[in-house]
């Protein structure tokens, strides 16, 4: 990042292209900025290393180690004083990877030895459910899908999470059409979908899927699918390409929800808990 | 969270109000307001750099200096630069001399190129052409099957001869469609293909093959709208790795800015030829360049 001896204009230049570049954004880019000068001026250093080594440290602190990543993933009791399975909701924009994340998380899941239903509540998109359904084979999960396209989402969605209480499973996991948040009409389908399954069990978690190559735009998925539904955690995905996915660094800000797992691939491996420290080191890399 | 251009630089503009002419301060707010205005919408960091400079020094030359509105003016020259930039006006799909004319599809994952498949599909039959759709992704779950199903709306035929899901070669399919379709008398192929990230070396070789086993008129690039400033990089790789003719820009009916449509044409120099706008099949439409701009520019 920086190569010379002391810390020229041009430096701190390429220190805010690096974080622009990273999809940080202008106003935390800003931030970040004053803050490293004000510490570079009060510690006096001009030792290169040393200011990357504050910018790390800054960007860490925002990232913030210290939140509570673990999936609620274990059955939960109900106001009937019944158990229920955990349900988990995949929402986010058209294409980010909610499906293949949907077959990533239900693998890892059964490697945690839980048992583990897949509902497929897009019943929109051309053949989405075909492609959960090719995910449950994969990882050997049973999926819950309605005979015919067009279906009511939320009945769908609804269908499953009764099923996987009659089966006894842990999990389920259920997989919702992608919606871009400037649709009223969809982001309301897509409350009404967490509606109708909180009849049946406790929604666990609603988990936004961002897709790691999105701009600013991103903030603005954030707070739409956190109004409507109430996001509880982040995976931001296709991180094993170029994009630095710096745009969660505000999105977790804004809403004080935490990146959960990160996507590495289109395998049913490419699924990794959310490491701070190597996100930041990926960022100013 | 983000005031709109418009906002912002009214409030520059009430400052400015009154003056004949601007100061060194007066530039610099504007500039920085523009800057803004771009980083929020996802151009490029050397594009933004390039603007700022030019505003820069076009904002003292005399066409702003005497202009009623010098700030007005300013956004109006980076308003005229940007249509510039974006490709003055669209060209057309370039059909081939003898057909079938055949169009490649590439992009990231998740762009919109199967749904793309389906609505050029319905277009060029309404055209008065006889287009055929290849499945050439054998690699995402269900991706012939969600090509097959645009096809039957759009009610063009697909050629899919292997089931995919990682089963069949994508080369053999799209060279056998191809000859296929001179076999049927098709007039026009579209090669869906699966989604590759630039750094994916093998899947981007995979698509030098595509493409040179069935040499096509126009390879389009599909690119997210609301993509950032990996736009750059990614472009670049297409365009080094498989090449591409045109661009088409998708999820334009949300809320993103777009910015990436101007980092792309200004790295590649390649045209924005479509813009896809919504998940139906009719969602689709040239490109407007001075829309663009002024989405942009959020004014
Ligand atoms: N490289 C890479 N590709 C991914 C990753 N996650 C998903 N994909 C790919 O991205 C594309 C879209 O993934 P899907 O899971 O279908 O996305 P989705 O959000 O369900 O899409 P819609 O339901 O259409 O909104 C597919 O080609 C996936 O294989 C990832 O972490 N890395
Ligand atoms: N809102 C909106 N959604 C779109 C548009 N184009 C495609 N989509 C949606 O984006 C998602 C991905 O589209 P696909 O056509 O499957 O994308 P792809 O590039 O073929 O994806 P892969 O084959 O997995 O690489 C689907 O949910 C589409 O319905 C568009 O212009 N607007
Ligand atoms: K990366
Ligand atoms: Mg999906
Ligand atoms: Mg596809």
């Amino acid at each position: 990042l920086l190569s010379r001896g002391d810390i020229s204009e041009a430096d701190w230049e390429e220190i805010e292209e690096t974080l622009l570049l990273a999809d940080i954004g202008a106003g935390p880019t800003d931030e970040l900025m004053t803050a490293l000068r004000t510490r570079v001026k009060v510690l006096g250093t001009t030792d290169p290393e040393q200011v990357r080594d504050i910018l790390r440290e800054e960007l860490l602190t925002l990232v913030d180690p210290d939140m509570d990543r673990r999936l609620a993933a274990s059955p939960v009791v109900g106001d009937d004083g019944e158990p229920h399975p955990a349900t988990i909701l995949m929402v986010g924009v058209n294409g980010t990877g909610k499906t293949t994340t949907v077959g990533k998380l239900a693998r890892l899941l059964v490697a945690e030895d839980r048992d583990v239903l897949l509902g497929a509540a897009d019943t929109f998109r051309a053949a989405a459910a075909d492609q959960l359904a090719t995910w449950g084979e994969r990882v050997g999960v049973p999926v819950v899908r309605s005979d015919r396209d067009g279906a009511d989402p939320a009945a769908v969605a609804f269908d499953a999470v009764k099923a996987g209480r009659e089966a006894g499973v842990d999990v389920v996991l259920v997989d919702t059409a992608g919606r871009l948040q400037n649709k009223a009409g969809l982001m309301d389908e897509l409350g009404k979908i967490k509606r109708v399954v909180a009849r049946q069990a406790p929604v666990s978690e609603v988990l936004l899927v961002l897709d790691a190559t999105t701009g600013q735009n991103g903030m603005r998925q954030a707070q739409v699918f956190a109004e409507v539904v109430d996001v509880t955690g982040i995976v931001l995905t296709k991180l094993d390409g170029t994009a630095k996915g710096g745009i969660v660094v505000a999105v977790q800000r804004e809403l004080g929800v935490p990146v959960k797992f990160v996507g590495l691939g289109e395998g049913p491996d490419d699924l990794a808990p959310f490491d701070p420290k190597g996100f930041v080191d990926a960022l100013v890399s | 969270m983000f005031a709109s251009l418009s906002d912002r630089l009214s409030a520059t503009f009430k400052s400015l109000r009154g003056k004949g002419r601007l100061s060194e301060a007066d530039i610099e707010t504007t500039v920085s307001q523009i800057r803004r205005a771009l980083l929020d919408a996802d151009v490029a960091v050397p594009a933004v750099r390039a603007f700022t400079s030019a505003v820069r020094e076009r904002a003292s030359s005399a066409e702003v200096s005497q202009a009623l509105n010098p700030a007005q003016q300013i956004v109006k020259i980076v308003n005229e630069q940007l249509i510039e930039i974006l490709g003055g006006e669209s060209r057309e799909v370039r059909f081939a001399k003898h057909p079938p004319t055949v169009i490649m599809l590439a992009g990231l994952q998740g762009a919109g190129k199967t749904t793309l498949a389906g609505k050029l599909g319905k277009w060029l039959k309404e055209e008065g052409h006889t287009p055929l759709l290849v499945a050439s992704d054998l690699q995402r779950p269900n991706a012939v099957t969600q090509l097959q199903v645009v096809g039957g709306q759009a009610g063009v035929p697909v050629w899919a001869p292997e089931p995919g899901n990682g089963v069949g070669n994508p080369i053999e399919v799209a060279r056998t469609g191809v000859a296929h379709a001179r076999e049927k008398y098709y007039d026009v192929v579209v090669v869906d293909t699966a989604g590759r990230l630039g750094v994916d070396a093998e899947l981007m070789q995979q698509a030098a093959d595509i493409r040179d086993a069935v040499n096509p008129d126009e390879i389009l690039f599909v690119v997210d709208a609301m993509i950032g400033q990996d736009a750059v990089t990614t472009a670049q790789a297409f365009a080094d790795g498989v090449g591409f003719t045109g661009v088409v820009l998708s999820k334009l009916d949300g809320d993103a800015r777009g910015g990436a449509a101007l980092s792309i044409r200004t790295v590649t120099g390649k045209p924005v030829l479509f813009a896809s706008t919504g998940e139906k099949l009719t969602d689709f439409e040239r490109f407007h360049p001075d829309r663009m701009a002024s989405r942009i520019l959020d004014m």
